[in-house]
């Protein structure tokens, strides 16, 4: 990866890692996310993601409609999930109701 | 704080012409939020829509009908790039106005590709706002929001809408694309208004 | 799937981290590896990234992402950096950064586009220009000897951009299940029976692999190259489960 381009560049939801990861503790980059616009999901590293400046823009693989918003102003990060239905998160297996006592995906 | 040592970044350049924190660029980056649209100038069209729910339009062989000007302006975009001196023509926003009856105090700028930037109503006003739609005397590139993109250059470069397809008018202020994320609401770079609160 | 853990936990991951410039390799005339000591690194899984921050005397800051190039391997961090015109963090890394100098690292990050050594089946690797980054740490953390095999087909715009060229040929002479299949956009060496041109269908289909061969599929480059990669790949009947892409921009070969 390098996402430092001279021109007008597409990258994907993998780019999103580094600033997610400044507000979840779990990679949301391998989380399910459903689109409000057209009901596709996909994997949060397989969206179409604009930027990164003025901010990321992460859009649906499907039907183009945003699905996650990202600015990191220097006192804080803004996210916008709007656009998602939902977002399914894997989490290691426990009993239910019981959350595990760590995980997240390497 | 880790300085890394001999980085610069780009250099803030120090000219009288130039806000704080921005520095020169020769070229002219593109930004995006999105896939860039390509809208016929066939099918354009632009909407004026009042607080009433009025609705004025021209298409592009109106638009072109009215009276257009020739403008030099710089301009400064909040990921502090400037360009100085760039040429534009373009409808004055005035004369697109002229006869629309508002009660409004804010605009909602509406783009092809869902993009929108709020503004209070007089910063388009009294010469200060255009639709443009050449560029350095070529028709505007898709890139930089052709066919016509919003053009106002006292402000922060997102405020100037790229693809300009609607003006709404508003009694109150609501936030735009990026106003919604943290961007400021007036935007103006000579008080360096880049972030909510500066 | 067995999961490692990665020492220091999620915070540690979060956080900024100093790293110095341990070493510096040149690889083309426009790509630089640098080897970053970073204390108390984590470890990362092949294919995953890192957020490189420089900050200037007066407090301005400039972020980016880069590839980690090589496996785990105490603090020591590999990335391979691509020369962007008019970049000015690449360039600034490429150019400037000596050893001894601190820059900040954030990571790993990213848990999608990765393999992981122990992962069965084939491995169909295709890079587009400096995607190849993140491809490599794979190559290089397969086992010798490992059952799975590997497959890489690099696009490169003439055989002096091609990065780790001296390696690729090693590592596809020992005859361990590595194969390296080369294709020339610009200029190819003499006598090159492929020519040059774009990545086509037949250049993933050489050597006898087959979709019958079930291979986890990575494809790593500039947009346009990745598209076309992928589409070449469900063509070809490769289940889109099975492909894994990362794309960085619209630039390359």
């Amino acid at each position: 990866m390098n996402n430092e381009s001279a021109a007008d560049a597409a990258f994907d939801g993998n780019v999103m890692a580094g600033p997610l990861s400044e507000v979840f503790a779990v990679d949301i980059t391998t989380a399910q996310g459903r689109c409000r616009g057209c009901g596709t999901t996909s994997v949060i590293a397989t969206l179409r993601v604009y930027g990164p400046d003025p901010g990321l823009v992460g859009r649906c693989p499907g039907c183009d409609d945003v699905l996650v918003r990202i600015v990191r102003t220097p006192d804080a990060v803004w996210l916008d999930l709007a656009g998602l239905t939902s977002l399914r998160v894997a989490v290691p297996a426990g009993v239910a109701g019981v959350p595990a006592s760590s995980g997240g995906d390497a | 704080m880790t300085v890394t040592r001999g980085f610069h970044g780009r250099r803030r350049d120090s000219d009288a012409r130039l806000p704080p924190g921005q520095h020169l660029t020769p070229d002219f980056p593109v930004l995006s939020a999105g896939p860039t649209p390509l809208v016929p100038r066939d099918d354009w069209e632009l909407i004026v829509a009042t607080e009433d729910g009025t609705r004025h339009g021209w298409t592009w062989a109106e638009l072109m009908a009215l009276p257009s000007e020739d403008v030099t302006v710089d301009i400064h975009c909040v990921t502090s790039w400037s360009k100085l001196d760039t040429d534009w023509r373009g409808v004055s926003l005035d004369t697109v106005l002229a006869d629309v009856d508002t009660a409004a105090d804010f605009a909602m700028v509406h783009s092809h590709g869902g993009y929108t930037t709020n503004l209070p109503l007089e910063d388009l006003l009294d010469g200060r706002a255009w639709i443009a739609y050449e560029y350095d005397g070529d028709e505007l590139a898709p890139e930089h929001g052709g066919p016509a993109r919003l053009l106002v250059p006292h402000l922060y470069l997102w405020k100037s809408a790229k693809w300009v397809r609607e003006i709404e008018l508003m009694l109150d202020d609501a936030p735009g694309f990026w106003e919604q994320l943290g961007y400021h609401d007036y935007g103006d770079p000579w008080r360096e208004q880049r972030y909510q609160g500066d | 799937m067995a999961r490692t853990a990665i020492p220091g936990g999620l915070s540690a991951r979060r956080a900024w981290r100093s790293a110095t410039l341990a070493d510096r390799r040149p690889e083309t005339a426009q790509a630089v590896t640098l080897v970053l000591d970073v204390p108390d690194w984590p470890g990362h899984v092949p294919g995953q990234h890192v957020d490189v921050r420089l900050t200037s005397e007066d407090g301005y800051r400039a972020t980016r992402s880069y590839s980690v190039a090589a496996p785990t391997d105490g603090d020591a961090l590999e990335l391979t950096v691509q020369r962007v015109p008019d970049g000015e963090v690449s360039t600034f890394l490429c150019d400037d950064l000596r050893r001894g100098d601190t820059v900040e690292v954030r990571g790993p990050l990213g848990g999608w586009f990765v393999w992981r050594p122990g992962q069965p089946g084939p491995v169909l690797l295709v890079a587009g220009g400096s995607g190849v980054v993140p491809l490599m740490s794979m190559l290089r953390a397969r086992p010798a000897g490992s059952a799975s095999p590997f497959r890489l087909v690099y696009s490169a715009r003439s055989p002096e951009d091609l990065l780790y060229r001296e390696e690729l040929a090693r590592r596809a002479a020992e005859n361990d299940g590595v194969e390296v299949g080369l294709v020339f956009t610009r200029s190819a060496p003499e006598g090159d029976r492929r020519g040059v041109g774009r990545l086509r269908p037949e250049d993933l289909t050489g050597h006898g692999w087959s979709v019958d061969d079930a291979p986890t599929c990575y494809v790593c480059g500039p947009t346009g190259f990745v598209e076309s990669a992928a589409a070449h790949l469900v063509a070809l009947g490769h289940p889109p489960e099975r492909i894994r892409t990362e794309r960085f921009g619209p630039s390359g070969p």
